[in-house]
C-alpha cells in the first residue's frame, strides 16, 4: 500500500526538509507537521550567530512564510505537544488537539541541551542559566548579554564559543571555562582547536582549560563562580554542555533507542512505519562501528530529511551514505569541516595565508576529514574527495596540495 | 522598494519588492520562492542557493569574494558564467529590475 499520510514531529531543519521535498518531489499525499512551539518553523543556526547579534530579526530565521505551507498543501500542528505514538492505530496522540494518524511517520524531534547538573552548584539558580536552542533561548540570550557585562559560558564546544565571539564582539567581559584540554573537544583537530583559542584570547576572551565551575554564590547583584583557583564574576551564566537527544517518545513507544533513535541504513527505526532523522536518530556509519553514529549538524538534518522524502515519494534510494560536513563561526573566521576527524593519527596542514589555512587528518594514509579556515575551496575539495572514497573502505590517496 | 525577479526552471516568473538591505536569498525566502534552500543561512557556507543572473544584469553586481567564488565550485547544478550565490546579493536601488533565474537543482 503506498503511503498517503505523513505525519512528521519536529519541525527544524530535518523535519521541515521532509515537508518542501516531498512537495518538490510531486508527493500529494496528506502531510502534517508537527511541533510543540507555536512559531513558523525557523533556523536554529542564525540564533547563535546573526540574530544574537541583531544583525537578522528572528522573522529571517522562518523557513517559509505561513502562505508557503497553505499552497503546498502542509498542515501544521504548531503548539501541540506529543504525548504518545499509538502504533497500532498510527496516530500520533496530542495535547490538546485530536490524534493525527499516518501511514508513515518521522520522528525529527531534534536534541536539547544538557542541562548544568545544579544540585551539585547550590547557589546557581535554574533562572540564572542560559542556553541556546530554541528561538526563546536566543530572545532571552539576547537581551541578558545586551543588559550586562560581564558573560560566563560554561562549556568551550561550538555554541559556547559562538557566544563568547558575539559577547566579546559587543565590549562584554567574557570568560569560559572547559573542563577538558583544549577547546571544541573531539569535533575537531588540536591545531585547529589551539588556533581558535588563540583568536579567542586575543579578543579578550579569558579561556579556562581543565576548569570546573566547582562552587556559585550569589554576591548582590552578580555571581561569583569558582573554579577551585579563583573566582569569576557573572551578569549572565550561559551553559553549552552539549545536547541530549529526544528519543523519549520514540523509547515510550517501545522503538529501540540508545542514545538516540536506532535507524537502519534507510533510517528506519525497528517500526518499517517510523523514521528518524536529524539529530535524533543514530544511523549506521563506518565510524561508528557496531552502534553507528549521531550527528548534530544542519547538512546532517537536511540531508536525512531529502532521504525519507524521497523513499515516501516512491523514488529508488541507496543506502544512506552522506559525507558529513559543519561549518562554525568565530571572531569572523570561517571553519568548515568535512568529514569525520576523531580518532585521526597524523595531521597535514596547508597554509596559504596565517589566517587562511586547513587541517587535513589522517588514520594512516586514509583521509578522515578536513578542517579549513577561510579556506572554503580546500573544504570543497575534500568534501568531493571523501565523496569519491567512500565505500571503497578507506585508502583514499592523500590530498595532493 | 527594489523588485526582484524569480524565475523557475519551467519559466514561471515571480516578482517581489525587496528591502534595500536584505539578501535576495532571504528575499526568495520570506516570499516563499521555490528552488532557493539557503541551508547555511546566509553564510556562503553550503551553496544551496545558487541562481543564474540574467545576462543583462550581470554587470549591476559587484564582484564575488574568494569565498562565494570556491562555494559556486560545489553547486548540485552546473556552475556558468553567470552563477552567484543569492545570500551574497543584496537587494539596492542599483539592482531594482534584477532577474535570477534557478537552477534545476540546489542539493547535492
Amino acid at each position: 500500500m503506498s503511503v498517503r499520510r505523513v505525519a512528521i514531529i519536529g519541525a527544524g531543519h530535518a523535519g521541515f526538509t521532509v515537508c518542501a521535498t516531498l512537495r518538490t518531489l510531486g508527493w500529494d499525499g496528506e502531510l502534517t507537521l508537527i511541533d510543540a512551539d507555536q512559531r513558523l518553523p525557523y533556523q536554529r543556526p542564525p540564533l547563535s550567530k546573526k540574530v544574537l547579534a541583531g544583525a537578522e530579526t528572528l522573522e529571517d530565521a522562518y523557513f517559509r512564510p505561513r502562505a508557503f505551507y497553505d499552497d503546498h498543501g502542509i498542515g501544521l500542528a504548531l503548539g501541540h505537544r506529543v504525548v504518545g505514538i499509538d502504533r497500532a492505530q498510527r496516530a500520533v496522540q496530542l495535547d490538546g488537539r485530536p490524534p493525527v494518524t499516518y501511514d508513515h511517520l518521522v520522528l525529527a524531534t531534534g536534541a536539547r541541551p544538557r542541562p548544568l547538573r545544579l544540585e551539585a552548584l547550590p547557589g546557581l539558580g535554574p533562572e540564572s542559566v542560559c542556553y541556546l536552542h530554541t528561538a526563546d533561548h536566543g530572545i532571552d540570550l539576547r537581551e541578558r548579554i545586551a543588559a550586562g557585562k560581564r558573560v560566563v559560558i560554561i562549556g568551550g564546544g561550538f555554541i559556547g564559543l559562538e557566544v563568547a565571539s558575539m559577547a566579546a564582539c559587543a565590549g562584554k567581559d567574557v570568560v569560559v571555562f572547559e573542563v577538558a584540554e583544549r577547546l571544541m573537544g573531539r569535533a575537531v583537530s588540536t591545531p585547529t582547536a589551539e588556533y581558535f583559542h588563540d583568536l579567542h584570547t586575543a579578543a579578550g576572551v579569558q579561556v579556562r582549560l581543565s576548569s570546573t565551575v566547582s562552587s556559585v554564590q550569589r554576591v548582590v547583584d552578580r555571581l561569583e563562580l569558582h573554579d577551585g583557583h579563583s573566582s569569576v564574576a557573572a551578569d549572565v551564566v550561559v551553559a553549552g554542555v552539549g545536547v541530549v537527544p529526544n528519543d523519549e517518545l520514540a523509547a515510550q513507544a517501545g522503538l529501540a533507542t540508545n542514545d538516540g533513535v536506532v535507524v537502519d541504513a534507510q533510517l528506519r527505526t525497528t517500526d518499517p512505519h517510523i523514521s528518524a532523522i536529524g539529530d535524533c536518530a543514530r544511523f549506521p556509519h563506518a565510524a561508528g562501528k557496531q552502534s553507528g553514529i549521531r550527528l548534530e549538524s544542519v547538512q546532517n538534518a537536511s540531508d536525512h530529511g531529502r532521504h525519507v522524502a524521497a523513499l515516501l515519494a516512491g523514488e529508488p534510494v541507496p543506502p544512506y551514505d552522506v559525507v558529513p560536513w559543519f561549518w562554525t563561526e568565530q571572531h569572523g573566521r570561517k571553519l568548515q569541516m568535512a568529514g569525520l576527524t576523531a580518532g585521526y593519527d597524523r595531521t597535514e596542514i596547508v597554509h596559504t595565508e596565517p589566517d587562511k589555512f586547513s587541517v587535513y587528518c589522517y588514520a594512516g594514509t586514509r583521509l578522515l576529514g578536513c578542517e579549513s579556515v577561510n579556506s572554503p575551496r580546500d573544504h570543497a575539495r575534500a568534501r568531493k574527495q571523501l565523496a569519491a572514497a567512500r565505500g571503497s573502505g578507506g585508502g583514499s590517496a592523500p590530498v595532493t596540495v | 522598494m527594489p523588485k526582484v525577479t524569480y524565475v523557475q526552471p519551467d519559466g514561471a516568473r515571480e516578482t517581489f519588492d525587496i528591502a534595500t538591505g536584505k539578501s535576495l536569498m532571504l528575499g526568495a525566502q520570506s516570499h516563499g520562492v521555490a528552488g532557493i534552500l539557503g541551508e547555511c543561512g546566509g553564510q556562503a557556507m553550503c551553496a544551496t542557493c545558487h541562481v543564474y543572473v540574467d545576462a543583462k544584469d550581470l554587470d549591476l553586481l559587484p564582484p564575488m569574494s574568494d569565498d562565494e567564488d570556491a562555494m559556486l565550485e560545489d553547486t548540485a547544478s552546473e556552475r556558468k558564467p553567470t552563477s552567484r550565490l543569492s545570500c551574497q546579493l543584496e537587494a539596492s536601488d542599483e539592482v531594482d529590475g534584477i532577474v535570477v533565474h534557478l537552477p534545476e537543482e540546489q542539493a547535492l
